[in-house]
């Protein structure tokens, strides 16, 4: 209900911001009143988990792409400290894409985007061999809605302890 | 799995009719042909054999009705109520009183007899043209009692091609995947049902995640992706056996697998360090072959009928399109330039057409071009569907589609469908579960 809410709040904003056609650029355009999204990334912690304090589990990606936003690369900075203070921990990384694409290409982007988490925790001197990566997809969402809120909570790559 | 097929085909009366009726498929058909399916007449002593071994009160009204059925969700022709008919089974299959047949407006009338012979299953059937006054076919198969329904099926293919010109679909197969339970944690299995939705089996029990089945065009072979022990990874099953093995050895996933049109070989793609190329693996040497080395994510990847091209998708672009390159992955061209996303190309087995996925605007469409990106057709509109997959002669195509969840999100559910390349006859196909990922196999006899 609650999310239904936001997103009819964000359509209206979006309405508005048309009618006017006064808006600057688009991303400022879909900055969510409620700060869950920014853009189409979910900026939200609804469905966040924490590997331990301060170390939140996922980021989030924009439609169809892969690249770290701000706030994930600080996400995984975190993550990386965790795992040097910690190096018997080895880890899973999941990637999953939203339901608004084909199948097999999904897998594919899932798997680009965990390997995008990847290589930002190898700069920060975690070794490959501590770190998997796994795709699921569109197979796994998070949220089960069909609005844009729920796809952005869906395009993710999860840090997962391994053992 | 599948019975050895027994199926002895004689033909009784070899004819040469020249031009009768003909039901025109390119073109969608809106007046589809009246036709009467009589009940395929059973003498007393037979219908009791056949009841006793296949818990059937009448076999040859069961053939008929499924020979009926198939028919009917062909678009093609019109059924007729056999209510109306006036004359008796056993005696119109000896010699039909056309003016009868004509006066309930049919206008082809299939009739036949089932005997039971030697523990064995004997039909002769009748193609006539109604209002020509004159037999346009007759055949006659003897097989194993079990076989019954694929005797409706092979009438069905048979009385379809002599009325189209072209070969029929009916005896076939559908793999797919049957999902059940929450969107989140969906249990999904392997399935296989005849084509009109009967005999439906499962192949894989649902302890791990499987996708993307597909059948080989040469033989009870099955390519699909499994999550088996959380790796991803292309396997191979054969149907008759159970015996399942993983394709090749990768270091990382392996998925969106098909066969060559000769099921030699397995083409399909390998992710590794965020991009996806494709490769082929010969099922008899076992040597693995890179085809595409682009740093972008190339899936999706489906022969031509001769084997001498590849069409696949890549992002290569920046989003996803549909290109087509040589079997050995040189002379790489794009051929999707419409406005949104291309993917899942699959090379039509007559050659000519290349069906996709097209995402635009929000809304998922099953479509098909000519393999030279010309002459883009949109079939079907809808907010999720995606897949397609054509029937052995290339005029049918089974996709599946998922629904749109409420505000609580509730209400998801996936449903295979089939849409003829006219773009008429749009349909369900009816199965247990929720279904997904359909894949069309060859035609079981030839």
């Amino acid at each position: 209900m609650r999310l239904n809410k936001i997103f009819k709040n964000t359509l209206l904003v979006l309405a508005a911001c048309l009618v006017l056609s006064a808006c600057a650029t688009k991303k400022e355009v879909a900055t969510d009143i409620q700060g869950q999204m920014q853009g189409d990334v979910y900026t939200g912690t609804d469905t966040v988990e924490y590997l331990a304090d301060g170390v939140p589990d996922r980021v989030f990606f924009a439609t169809n792409e892969s690249i770290l936003t701000t706030a994930s690369r600080e996400t995984l900075r975190a993550q990386a400290g965790w795992l040097r203070k910690n190096p018997n921990i080895n880890v899973v990384l999941e990637g999953h894409a939203d339901e608004r694409g084909t199948r097999e290409y999904n897998l594919a982007l899932g798997e680009r985007r965990a390997n995008a988490a990847k290589d930002y925790l190898m700069t920060y001197g975690i070794s490959s061999d501590r770190i998997t990566v796994l795709s699921y997809g569109k197979e796994r969402p998070v949220d089960s809605g069909s609005n844009p809120l729920a796809w952005s909570k869906n395009r993710r790559s999860v840090t997962v302890k391994a053992n | 799995m599948t019975k050895k097929i027994l199926i002895l085909l004689f033909i009784l009366i070899p004819i040469n009719a020249n031009a009768l009726i003909e039901v025109d498929i390119t073109r969608g058909n809106l007046n589809p042909l009246p036709l009467a399916v009589s009940p395929l007449s059973i003498d007393e002593e037979s219908r009791k054999g056949f009841e006793k071994i296949l818990k059937k009160e009448n076999i040859g009204s069961e053939i008929s009705n499924i020979v009926e059925n198939n028919l009917r969700t062909s678009g093609l022709f019109n059924p007729l109520d056999k209510k109306a008919f006036l004359q008796a089974a056993d005696i119109a299959n000896l010699k039909p009183r056309f003016e009868d047949w004509n006066l309930i407006k049919a206008q082809a009338l299939i009739t036949g007899k089932v005997n039971y012979v030697d523990d064995k299953l004997r039909v002769e059937f009748r193609l006539w043209d109604v209002l020509a006054a004159k037999e346009m076919m007759a055949l006659a198969f003897t097989t194993v009692p079990n076989n019954w329904r694929r005797v409706g099926h092979i009438i069905s293919d048979k009385v379809y091609e002599r009325l189209t010109g072209e070969k029929g679909y009916f005896d076939t197969r559908i793999i797919y995947v049957s999902e059940e339970g929450p969107k989140t944690q969906r249990i999904k299995k392997l399935a296989i049902m005849d084509q009109d939705g009967a005999n439906n089996k499962f192949l894989t029990l649902g302890n791990e995640l499987v996708l993307t089945p597909r059948f080989n065009p040469a033989s009870q072979m099955v390519t699909y992706l499994s999550y088996f022990k959380n790796m991803p990874r292309v396997y191979l099953l054969d149907i008759e056996t159970g015996t399942q093995e993983v394709v090749g050895d990768f270091p990382g996933m392996t998925f969106a697998p098909r066969f060559s049109p000769d099921g030699k070989k397995i083409i399909m793609s390998f992710a590794k360090d965020g991009k996806s190329d494709i490769y082929t693996m010969d099922l008899e040497n076992r040597i693995v072959e890179k085809i595409t080395n682009h740093p972008s994510i190339d899936t999706s990847p489906s022969y031509s009928p001769d084997g001498k091209y590849i069409t696949f998708n890549s992002d290569r672009s920046g989003y996803q399109q549909i290109y087509v390159m040589k079997n050995d992955g040189s002379n790489v061209k794009r051929i999707s330039f419409g406005n949104g996303l291309y993917g899942t190309p699959v090379w039509s087995p007559r050659g000519d057409l290349i069906a996709f996925t097209k995402l635009h605007k929000g809304k998922f469409y099953i479509g098909v071009m000519r393999t030279d990106g010309s002459g883009e057709r949109l079939l079907t509109e809808n907010y999720y569907q995606e897949a397609p997959s054509w029937s052995p002669n290339g005029r049918v195509l089974i996709f599946y589609r998922e629904t749109k969840t409420n505000s609580k999100g509730e209400g998801f559910s996936a449903k295979l469908w089939s849409i003829d390349l006219t773009g008429y006859n749009e349909r369900q196909i009816k199965t247990r579960t929720d279904a997904s990922d359909p894949s069309w196999s060859s035609l079981l006899s030839n």
